[in-house]
């Protein structure tokens, strides 16, 4: 046996290695993807009034009836009222506001 | 790859609340305190309830904040009137309800 050289090892294959997909943003999607993060974190849910209710959404449906937890409510700026739990009527609604980082 | 969990109905694992009427329903036979359009409150005993929050209380007492917006007085400061008057029976009609709070689960 000579000593050829050996056939030189496969080469790694080359690893395309796409970037890695970048993180899902929370705040990407259809709103309906925003509500689902935010149910169970901090809200601000502003009435066409003016009043916010600031509390932990514990849930909402089609109407946009929420659920709050933990509820104060700002008139103002000052806290006016607190609620174990409040029932928002979905009409009432004009925003909600993710409070903390989602 | 990433799975996202599906957190729907996750937080309200310690309440045994799906959707918001069943807050409501949780509250049947209590006293609850409902916020009217028109600055008016409204504290009695849940009867019934439907779809559009029509409510049928007891033992109600509403209480009526009258403002009185007096000129050249910085808005705040205007003096709040409050009437109340008590009423054995009562249906409310769902779209003045803008809040309902039942009495504290604790």
């Amino acid at each position: 046996m000579d000593e050829s050289t050996p056939p030189p090892p496969p080469a790694p294959p080359a690893e395309p290695s796409p970037p890695p997909p970048p993180p899902p943003v929370a705040t990407s999607g259809s709103p309906t993807d925003f509500l689902k993060n935010v149910v169970g974190k901090k809200v601000v849910v502003r009435l066409t009034s003016g009043v916010d209710y600031r509390g932990i959404l514990s849930c909402l449906d089609g109407y946009m009836n929420i659920a709050l937890e933990q509820t104060e409510e700002h008139v103002n700026g000052r806290v006016t009222n607190r609620y174990g739990d409040a029932f928002i009527r979905g009409n009432n609604v004009l925003y909600i506001s993710a409070a903390e980082a989602l | 790859m990433r799975t996202r969990t599906l957190r729907a109905n996750m937080d309200s694992s310690s309440t045994g609340i799906q959707e918001p009427f069943d807050l409501i329903r949780l509250s049947l036979s209590e006293r609850v305190f409902v916020k009217l359009r028109g600055d008016r409150e409204l504290t009695g005993v849940l009867h019934a309830y439907d779809g559009h929050m029509n409510l049928i209380l007891s033992d109600v007492e509403e209480t009526i904040m009258i403002v009185d917006q007096v000129e050249g007085v910085p808005e705040g400061h205007s003096t709040v009137n409050i009437a109340k008057r008590k009423m054995d029976m009562l249906f409310v009609r769902g779209d003045g309800v803008i809040l309902v709070s039942p009495p504290s689960r604790t």
